[in-house]
């Protein structure tokens, strides 16, 4: 079957339409991400979220929830999301009222969550199926979304694109200088928060799709790219959008062709573009 | 100020420090590292709530007024791997936020900003290619793009040469004298307070000296800020 062909095919175009949320998402989230040196933050939420899909694991099966009606109940999601919520809000506490860097605070939380996780998905009996394997969520699955994971990831997308767009100018301004925009009234404690909270949901329901263990990548390398190339934070902002979904398409198509995993296929579409802006970039 | 304390921690930064400044003055704050100065500044700034005391700028609250106030930063905070044009600071100054594109009168009044720094050829220059006298222009722009009715500058020598050191002192003065505002500036060189302001405030935690610089520049009062005078180097002027 042609490519053009599995344009047709249901799970195909749910593919597409996370894969485009996750991007715009991403490639926003990832600009503020890479200029508050905050890469290692996408990576440490990825694995709170894995934390938090063991907990939502458990209670969905140890509650009976496994046999409800409602999809997205049975998702265990629906607890991996405000649990990476809490680690995110954790991190940027400790952040604020310790001394403590934030690499360490976001490696307290990662390895804690990790633990978690692990600790969870033992417990719960292997013959039980939840529609979605450890495999998946450490690698993605982007070709087995579901209604659900799309409903989700649009959800999300709503609300982080509307906070992302809606406070660029201000995100923009704190990340140059805090103290900059602190006297100039710009509420940046506050900010911080709110955008450590859109990357912990973010990262939640995009990790089901792309895999824990790539969502970070995700979340810096178009917008390192983007950098690499951009005159402006504008320029950034727009390119590494642009960047985040062509690598998602073009990775997508080669998974499809190729029949290899969607996640590695988009992550390594990336980093080919990277080479490509740092080679630009040098010239 | 009115008897203002800062405590960080166990340490106090500021004790009971209390001065009032007049329209139009041109005020420089010395004294030692440590000695609390950029503290002052950021209390007057709104960045810092005092443990005790009060501070208030124009009659109102420090912090409730930023449109009138012109900030310049020390530079060492300056992240240069951001993606911005001179241009693109100066227009925050306007506009209080972050620019995704500068507006045609946006526009203009950014280029009269530059402009009256001397720095229109920088426009499109990005931040992180210009030398300390450049970014030290650019960032005076920013400040007094909006006309603000009162200049803050922490430190605003550091790194850059001394011609633009000078071209800084220049500026501020004309400024000053255009527009009637008032100018407080934190420095580590005393002969730029002694020839620049026309009031000088010697801090080391309290205030030792508050008066003009031929009051307060003496080797009594510096002593008592400072510890000692080093080789007299500070008095050579």
């Amino acid at each position: 079957m042609s490519l053009a062909d599995a344009l047709h095919l249901a799970f195909m175009q749910r593919a597409l339409a996370a894969g485009a949320l996750i991007a715009v998402m991403a490639g926003l989230l990832g600009v503020f991400v890479v200029q508050r040196r905050l890469s290692f933050l996408g990576a440490g939420l990825a694995h709170a979220a894995f934390g938090g899909m063991g907990l939502g694991a458990f209670v969905i099966v140890s509650s009976g929830l496994l046999a409800s009606g409602v999809g997205l109940l049975r998702h265990p999601l629906w607890i991996a999301a405000p649990f990476s919520l809490l680690a995110a809000l954790g991190i940027a506490w400790v952040r604020e009222h310790t001394e403590l860097s934030s690499d360490t605070a976001i490696g307290v939380f990662f390895a804690v969550s990790v633990a978690l996780g692990v600790l969870f998905f033992s417990i719960i009996p292997p013959d039980v199926n939840l529609g979605l394997s450890l495999m998946d969520l450490l690698f993605g699955s982007i070709l087995a979304v579901t209604g659900p994971d799309l409903i989700a990831i649009a959800v999300v997308a709503a609300v982080a694109v509307t906070f992302l767009l809606g406070l660029w100018g201000r995100l923009g301004y704190a990340t140059f200088d805090d103290e900059l925009a602190r006297t100039d009234g710009v509420p940046t404690r506050l900010l911080e928060y709110l955008l450590f909270a859109c990357a912990a949901l973010v990262i939640a329901v995009s990790s089901v799709v792309v895999g824990i263990i790539l969502m970070a990548a995700y979340l810096v390398i178009p917008a390192a790219s983007a950098r690499l190339l951009a005159r402006s934070l504008a320029q950034m902002t727009a390119l590494s959008v642009l960047l985040a979904l062509l690598s998602t398409v073009v990775g997508l198509a080669l998974s499809y062709l190729v029949d290899v995993p969607s996640g590695s296929a988009i992550v390594l579409v990336q980093a080919a573009l990277f080479l490509v802006a740092a080679a630009l970039a040098r010239r | 100020m009115h008897r203002v304390t800062v405590r960080l921690g166990e340490a106090t930064v500021l004790q009971d420090v209390s001065f009032e400044l007049a329209r139009g003055c041109f005020l420089a704050v010395v004294g030692p590292n440590g000695a609390g100065k950029s503290t002052l500044v950021k209390v007057a700034l709104g960045l810092v709530t005092p443990h005790s005391g009060h501070a208030a700028l124009f009659g109102v609250d420090a912090g409730a007024g930023p449109e009138r106030i012109g900030y310049v930063p020390q530079l060492k905070t300056f992240d240069r791997t951001f993606p911005a044009t001179a241009l693109e600071l100066v227009a925050t100054g306007l506009r209080r936020r972050w620019p995704a594109r500068v507006a045609a009168p946006e526009r203009e009044q950014a280029r009269a900003a530059l402009s009256r720094v001397g720095a229109e050829h920088l426009e499109r220059r990005q931040l992180a290619r210009l030398s300390g006298g450049e970014l030290q222009r650019a960032y005076l722009a920013r400040a007094l793009a909006r006309r603000p009715q009162l200049v803050l500058l922490d430190e605003p020598a550091t790194g850059v040469d001394f011609l633009a050191e000078h071209d800084l002192y220049d500026l501020l003065e004309v400024y000053q004298r255009d527009t009637g505002a008032t100018v407080v500036m934190v420095t580590h060189d005393l002969s730029a307070a002694r020839y620049h302001a026309d009031r000088v405030l010697v801090l080391n935690r309290r205030v030792h000296g508050f008066g003009t610089p031929d009051e307060v520049l003496c080797e009594s009062c510096l002593e008592r800020a400072f510890g000692h005078l080093g080789h007299h180097h500070a008095l050579a002027f």
